[in-house]
């Protein structure tokens, strides 16, 4: 058969699976709500836990769907969407797309003509991420009798083990979020970081190019997070006083949304 | 007859199932874009990409199991692991929704509304990609829109966004067992330069093996 990056035959194998992996989320959703409602868990808790999940969504997989374009100028949009789809995350992706172009010497702002190419991209994708598709239906079992072995017992100190699990997360993206903030005082007497950063070439090859960075720019995520913060509390402080439960529904979409639209003008402010 | 089982026996049974069976359909993707279109991959290009990106991949990955299966839950982790972008979608809603509906990640509670979050999630990722990709195909300016500088920082800027708000929710609630992690993560980030986007991922387990001995610690000496 003739190739083409995006041809329909691609498409039709892309979209048995993703179909797949729909039926899969919509098994276990029909299954944990029929099981919620056994088990004497409201109505009206599935359906706000139903629909504030749905809301809080939607930005992030706009985001996700911004991968897509970025990718489908040298890869068609059927594999990206493949890709971002089932496990991988833009980044993972890029990197995998980026080492195997580069090996067959070209860049990721051409559209790959040669189908041999082309399927040893798909094939460096795949395994790349492989790994938890791999590891998940043997470990989570285990993993979880590990955990009620480990003093699971004491059902005051699950509730803690839990929260600090997700407190250790939230921390380092916390952390994260001000990685860049030593720009402030490494900058040079003009007011610039220059960082080398690596570059994939048309051809393939990689360079390492300078990059010039504002001594206020690491302050962006900082400020992005602040507005999310403010966002948060004033969504919680409207619920309890004005009663607004559904504000408390809806505040981490809001939060998150707020956040990014703030993005934008603190951005050309600080950038 | 069918012999009776625990919820969650059977959600790790169905799970393995569903699992193998869309690991089988993603290697067949690869596999029948050969047979199709009658090529094999470029071997020595193959091998030297994935000597590039497996060490670091393969690593990550196991260490995401580990830390993540415990605080998905089951049901969760069986979609999270297949549907991806957990740390910046999938685990941000199951926590908020079991927070607003006021149950304990450790309870089976728990662990049905993280499931029914992380499913209705996953869904609505796949159909907004879904119709994001037929629009792309259709309107090919919608690509250019979306990729425009003009919104490049807004998606830049997600996980600030994000964990921002998530941020106030957790610390508000647990003041105390936060401070220590919270000043390890920062100091670490702001004067370590090697720590950065690329590596915030390997940082996670560290917080979170960090802050459970804290809170270990801190719950024998009565101080939460």
């Amino acid at each position: 058969m003739k190739f083409n990056v995006n041809s329909p035959i691609i498409f039709i194998m892309v979209g048995l699976i993703i179909a797949v992996v729909l039926a899969q989320s919509v098994y276990f959703l029909v299954k944990a709500v029929r099981r919620a409602k056994e088990i004497g868990i409201s109505g009206s808790t599935i359906k706000r836990t139903i629909s504030s999940s749905a809301i809080f969504t939607i930005a992030p997989a706009v985001a996700i769907l911004v991968g897509v374009v970025s990718l489908s100028k040298s890869l068609g949009v059927a594999l990206p969407w493949l890709r971002l789809s089932v496990i991988g995350s833009l980044s993972y992706e890029t990197i995998a797309a980026e080492r195997a172009v580069s090996e067959l010497g070209q860049g990721l702002e051409t559209q790959i003509v040669d189908p041999q190419a082309f399927v040893t991209v798909a094939w460096v994708m795949t395994i790349g991420i492989m790994i938890g598709l791999v590891l998940t239906p043997v470990l989570t079992e285990r993993i979880q009798g590990g955990m009620n072995k480990i003093g699971m017992k004491d059902k005051k100190w699950a509730e803690t083990f839990n929260n600090a699990m997700f407190l250790g997360m939230i921390s380092a993206f916390l952390g994260f979020v001000f990685s860049n903030v030593s720009r402030l005082w490494t900058a040079d007497a003009e007011g610039f970081v220059t960082v080398m950063e690596d570059k994939l070439l048309a051809n393939g090859e990689t360079v390492e190019v300078a990059v010039k960075y504002s001594s206020t720019s690491g302050l962006i995520p900082v400020c992005v997070m602040a507005v999310s913060a403010i966002l948060m509390a004033i969504c919680g402080i409207i619920s309890k006083v004005a009663k607004q439960s559904w504000m408390n529904d809806y505040a981490l979409p809001i939060s998150l949304v707020g956040g990014m639209a703030a993005a934008i003008p603190i951005t050309t402010w600080l950038g | 007859m069918k012999k009776e089982i625990t919820y969650l026996k059977s959600v790790h049974r169905d799970g393995r199932i569903w699992g193998f069976t869309l690991l089988v359909l993603i290697l067949m993707f690869p596999t029948m874009l050969c047979v199709i279109f009658d090529v094999l991959p470029e071997w020595k290009a193959l091998f030297k990409a994935l000597l590039a990106v497996l060490p670091m991949y393969w690593a990550v990955g196991i260490v995401e199991i580990f830390t993540y299966v415990p605080m998905l839950g089951a049901g969760g982790a069986y979609l999270s692991f297949v549907t991806g972008n957990i740390s910046n979608l999938k685990l941000p809603v199951a926590i908020d929704s079991m927070e607003k509906a006021n149950v304990k990640a450790s309870s089976e509670e728990g662990e049905i509304i993280s499931t029914i979050s992380i499913a209705v999630s996953s869904i609505v990722t796949t159909i907004i990609i879904i119709i994001g990709v037929i629009l792309l195909l259709v309107i090919e300016p919608i690509g250019a829109a979306l990729a425009s500088p003009v919104l490049e920082p807004a998606f830049t800027q997600m996980l600030p966004a994000l964990f921002g708000g998530l941020a106030v929710v957790f610390i508000s609630k647990n003041a105390k067992l936060s401070i220590a992690p919270i000043v390890l993560m920062l100091a670490l980030f702001i004067f370590v330069p090697a720590l950065n986007e690329g590596t915030v991922g390997i940082m996670v387990p560290v917080g979170v093996i960090f802050t459970v001995i804290v809170a270990r610690i801190m719950y024998k000496k009565g101080m939460l």
